[in-house]
């Protein structure tokens, strides 16, 4: 485990605040709903948090829990990622005929 | 700078690429791919570190999470998209906090202060999100009343609650060795998760699940805190400004402040003012048939088609396209005017609507579209209510007052589809459907609609 809060990290979190203010503000709310699953896709970047400790297999307790963790992580990755494209591939510019 | 950081150096800026990308539906596609690609790469880096040295419960748990997520993404259907976004919320949060819990359980005896205070922040908003989001979802789907559940004095216990858990929060952090009150602490952010959606109703929806969006990321920049882990801190903070900014445009779209929507408990307040505005109505409404409502459509050449929560609710969307087909081919310009808050999240209304082949060139926001109704021949209300209520403009009195609206009373004629004349969740009654331009046709959407495009071919087909 980390020790703790460092000020390099807090830095990186203002500063990547500011980037998402600036990009999210930018999209138009006709993709309000695809930018929710979108982030919620990304944000599934836990896993990697879920499997670093899995991975080092301390006690049945841990494992468990980071199992729990994995699984609910994957879900939003795969599931996030899957329905993101789901939803944007609907969004088309002119009236298609496709039937 | 190992492989290892490498790999989340280039998924970071994937992410950061992807989330850009959706600034426009050409480009969003292609940048989500990037992302997804970024993801993979990140988890391959991490899977193939030295610290990683057993496999077995990564590999279960990666099988079963993929296993579970295809009904929840492929098959869902897309009216039911606001409590799976809501649950994939409750999802994330729980990683966060079960990570959190691992991570004191193991460490608890040799954590600084400064360690454990991340910990305990990590471990309250991943479980408080968790049953906050699953609270939510609960109340989209109907298995709990979409109405507000108040009781008296319940602003008071949820406050103290709060403050005891910030006070218990900083005794942990000052003793991280006495167990008991970290797994109380976990056990009362819990209970606070259910408590704070609890005097909810169902059309304030758009505002928390933004606000837990927001608590989702924020949860997840503390984990990466806690692990030391940037790429997580990168998306944290994203995710965390997307749900930050997406609940202030929709508390301004309701005129409203985010503790207000929290703890206004909005429907139970207004009842009695209610009451009032409806003994002033001197009339009642105009009703129409679908052979009258024929006639308006055929004489028009500009439609504005308003639609709100109870075309979701009646899964009218792909009707509605029919019968817009039918308008087109016979020369009627037809436009879609979006009200941020219509639905039960941000962007509900334009998701349904490309759904159902709608190109997305004829979504209008309020704000482009309201300048166009007085040139309206027709303006079409489809399951909206309190975001076309005038008395949001005029009436001082009235709980909705001072909110943005969509100016359908100013098309020439306003025709409104609807199950019954019950007031709109705010629980006010709407003014629109007793002027004199107004007309009701009560019904199914779904139904008045299929029999409107199917009359619609009759007259003018042949």
């Amino acid at each position: 485990m980390h020790n703790g809060l460092n000020v390099t990290d807090l830095y990186i979190f203002v500063l990547a605040a500011f980037l998402g203010f600036k990009l999210i503000s930018r999209i138009p709310s006709l993709l309000h709903t695809p930018l929710m699953a979108a982030t919620n896709a990304i944000s599934g970047i836990s896993l990697i948090g879920a499997i670093a400790v899995a991975g080092e297999n301390y006690d049945m307790v841990t494992n468990i829990l980071a199992f729990i963790a994995v699984t609910c992580s994957t879900i939003n990755v795969v599931g996030g990622f899957l329905i993101t494209d789901r939803i944007l591939k609907m969004f088309k510019k002119d009236n298609p005929k496709a039937k | 700078m190992s492989i290892l950081q490498l790999c989340y150096l280039i998924s970071a800026i994937f992410f950061i690429l992807g989330i850009g990308s959706l600034s426009s539906p050409e480009t969003a596609r292609r940048g989500m791919n990037l992302a997804s690609l970024g993801m993979l790469i990140a988890v391959l880096g991490t899977l193939f570190d030295h610290r990683v040295i057993s496999y077995s419960w990564i590999f279960a748990g990666i099988i079963l999470g993929t296993v579970l997520s295809i009904p929840i993404s492929l098959w869902i259907p897309m009216t039911k998209i606001p409590q799976r976004i809501s649950l994939s919320h409750a999802g994330g949060a729980l990683a966060a906090c079960l990570i959190g819990i691992a991570e004191y359980y193991r460490y608890h005896t040799s954590l600084t202060i400064n360690s454990m205070g991340i910990v305990a922040i990590e471990v309250m908003l991943g479980a408080l999100t968790f049953t906050g989001s699953l609270m939510v979802a609960a109340k989209l789907h109907g298995l709990l009343p979409g109405r507000p559940i108040t009781y008296k004095g319940q602003n008071i216990v949820n406050i103290s609650l709060f403050f005891l858990m910030v006070a218990m929060l900083i005794f942990i952090t000052l003793n991280p060795k006495i167990n008991m009150i970290f797994y109380i602490l976990l056990s009362l952010s819990f209970l606070f998760g259910l408590f704070l959606v609890t005097p909810i109703g169902a059309a304030d929806m758009p505002v928390v699940i933004a606000i837990f969006n927001s608590y989702g990321g924020l949860t997840g920049a503390v984990m990466g805190f806690m692990l030391g882990n940037r790429i997580q801190i990168i998306t944290g903070a994203l995710d965390g400004a997307s749900g930050f900014i997406l609940s202030i445009l929709m508390c301004k779209a309701m005129n409203r402040s985010i503790t207000n929507v929290l703890f206004g408990a909005f429907g139970k307040i207004t009842e009695e003012i209610d009451k009032k505005v409806l003994h002033s109505n001197k009339h009642e409404p105009q009703t129409i048939d679908i052979d009258e409502a024929l006639q308006f459509f055929e004489q028009a050449k500009t439609v504005i088609i308003a639609p709100g929560y109870g075309m979701a609710a009646s899964q009218a969307h792909h009707a509605l396209r029919e019968f817009v087909d039918k308008l087109k081919t016979n020369g009627v310009s037809v436009k879609y005017a979006i009200h941020p808050v219509a639905g039960r999240m941000p962007g509900h209304m334009n998701v349904l609507l490309a759904e159902a082949n709608v190109p997305y060139t004829d979504l209008f926001d309020m704000d482009e579209i309201n300048p166009e109704f007085p040139h309206a021949d027709i303006a079409l209300v489809i399951g909206a209510n309190d975001v076309t209520n005038p008395a949001a403009r005029t009436v001082k009195s009235s709980p909705i007052y001072g909110r943005p609206i969509l100016d359908v009373d100013k098309a020439k004629k306003v025709i409104v589809l609807k199950r019954s004349l019950n007031p709109g969740f705010s629980g006010v009654d709407n003014e629109l459907f007793y002027t004199d331009h107004t007309w009701l046709l009560f019904g199914d959407a779904k139904d008045s609609l299929t029999k409107l495009a199917y009359s619609f071919k009759r007259v003018w087909g042949s």
